[in-house]
């Protein structure tokens, strides 16, 4: 089966910054995929430029085989659904109306969109309520969102950041509604919570500067933040200072050719990204070592 | 048609929120009653409801700039634009699917003030003459809504839309005489597009013909051109930076 979502040196710079830096992946059909990281990672760039939104400046990308820089973008509007960061749903109308509107512009007559509207509702518990959708609840609005993004009945769904601002009872509860979603439609989903990947993810990136640092299944993930397999990571310079703190933190740490080779008896990868962030160090390279023999 | 589906919202989320109400058709009334009354006082022609009715109609559109302009730049500011333009409608469809639904309530805006103004004594002929005036007007104003809503944030549509409303209100003749008050004055008011449609309205509702105002609707016509053109490359532009 070919790839939902396939990138090859994908990047996109805004004027000297990179905000996303050749990425490279394969996102299967009917996976969910995360991209894990801070603020300013560049995950909502990754998104927009998958949306067709904004144009990449360097490798190509395909969305279910259609060509997203030289192709037809209203071949891959067709098969996307999006829910933005923001909750983006229009204030005065009621949840029905918010949704027959997203079948409308989809193309489906009113009776349809009706129809697909009720769907909707029922498999995201939404009341049917005469109440402007300003008044609702940020758990009520963010699962309109999302269930706004399946009104097309779309193939592949980007949920970017579909929890941000949401308390711990509220974000429990939109898991639950795009745990429905998994095996049926292709997902990728932007967070910055760690446990959010963690518990929906089939793959996830972890990303940093716009680079995608680490990726892998999220037990793949654990075994390398619990293992204790050498990390070797690369940068243009590395301050004194950063091999002082890694030291003092009990991590052992040898000087490769532009980088460090980090082991520890428990390897924690998010502290030692870290430390590293913190020292302003740019990382262009992290990788586990597979464990020899010795 | 998928345009439909938007501007059907866009009617809703104009006419569903209280200050487009207030401000669009309860205020041109409350001018009328106002300045009428002020008229039966201290009688002016210029507060006839004759001459009243074209004027306030022309200071009611000014509104219609800040509703255009606020909608546009709070849907930008909310990322709803955003998802819509990952939706197949096209570039034609959001530009006619912000300019249209404000026609329906520009009409019964006309409609309210021409009826006010009838019960108050006024006797208008060629009343589809200056619909037409009106409804150039009318383009213009929401064309310059748009456009200012492409490029301002809600917080600066706000500021500038509240400047314009002082501008069509001092500079129309609504309320002065700009041929009395002269100078740099008329000369800016009539560099506009609302004096000329107050005066031509007035003039066609007194009995005058179309062809009588037609170096106004040549004037108003480039006017709705001009910023209806603008105001799609604004938005275009606005869409290629999202």
């Amino acid at each position: 089966m070919p790839s939902a979502i396939s990138t090859r040196h994908l990047s996109r710079s805004f004027g000297q910054r990179m905000a996303v830096d050749d990425l490279n992946i394969d996102i299967q059909q009917g996976e969910l995929f995360s991209l894990l990281g801070t603020n300013g990672a560049g995950k909502t760039t990754i998104i927009r430029m998958l949306c067709c939104l904004l144009q990449p400046t360097a490798g190509e990308a395909t969305v279910l085989g259609h060509d997203l820089v030289y192709g037809d973008n209203a071949l891959i509007k067709n098969v996307i659904g999006v829910s933005p960061q923001e909750t983006a749903i229009a204030g005065h109308l009621t949840t029905k109306e918010n949704l027959i509107l997203m079948g409308r512009v989809h193309g489906l007559d009113k009776q349809a969109a009706h129809v697909r509207a009720k769907q909707l509702m029922d498999l995201m518990e939404l009341e049917d309520r005469r109440e402007w959708t300003m008044r609702l609840s940020g758990g009520q609005q963010r699962r309109l969102s999302i269930a706004m993004a399946l009104v097309s009945d779309p193939k592949i769904v980007f949920l970017d950041e579909p929890t941000l601002g949401l308390d711990p009872h509220a974000r429990k509860s939109v898991w639950n509604y795009i745990e429905r979603l998994k095996g049926e439609k292709t997902i990728l989903l932007t967070t910055h919570y760690l446990e959010e990947a963690d518990a929906l993810s089939d793959h996830l990136a972890i990303m940093d500067n716009g680079k995608v640092i680490a990726s892998g299944t999220s037990r793949e993930l654990k075994q390398q933040l619990t293992g204790n397999r050498p990390l070797r990571v690369t940068a243009d310079t590395f301050p004194e200072a950063v091999i002082g703190q890694l030291t003092e933190a009990g991590y052992h740490v040898k000087k490769i050719d532009h980088g460090l080779e980090i082991s520890a008896a428990q390897m924690d990868i998010y502290a030692v990204v870290d430390m590293l962030r913190n020292n302003r160090v740019e990382l262009t390279g992290i990788n586990l070592q597979e464990p020899t023999l010795d | 048609m998928k345009l439909l589906g938007l501007a059907d919202r866009n009617l809703k989320e104009i006419s569903r929120d209280p200050i487009s109400i207030i401000l669009g058709l309860l205020m041109p009334i409350v001018f009328l009653f106002l300045f009428t009354s002020i008229n039966k006082r201290l009688p002016l022609e210029l507060f006839s409801p004759q001459n009243l009715t074209p004027a306030v109609i022309v200071f009611g559109y000014g509104f219609f700039i800040m509703f255009a302009s606020t909608l546009l730049a709070k849907d930008r500011q909310s990322a709803f634009l955003i998802r819509l333009y990952t939706t197949p409608l096209r570039p034609a469809d959001y530009i006619l699917s912000y300019i249209l639904p404000f026609f329906p309530l520009l009409l019964l805006q006309t409609i309210v003030c021409f009826i006010t103004g009838i019960l108050m004594g006024a006797t208008f002929t060629n009343l589809g003459a200056a619909l037409v005036i009106f409804l150039l007007l009318g383009l213009t104003c929401i064309s310059l809504g748009v456009l200012l809503g492409a490029v301002f944030t809600v917080g600066q549509v706000s500021a500038v839309g509240s400047l314009l409303i002082t501008v069509v209100s001092l500079l129309s003749g609504a309320w002065m005489d700009l041929r009395m008050v002269g100078g740099v004055f008329e000369k800016v008011g009539y560099a506009m597009p609302f004096a000329h449609a107050v005066d031509a309205a007035r003039a066609v509702l007194k009995g005058g013909s179309l062809s009588d105002a037609s170096s106004a609707l040549l004037f108003l016509g480039g006017y709705a051109l001009v910023t209806t053109t603008l105001a799609v490359i604004a938005f275009r532009r606005t869409m290629r930076k999202q």
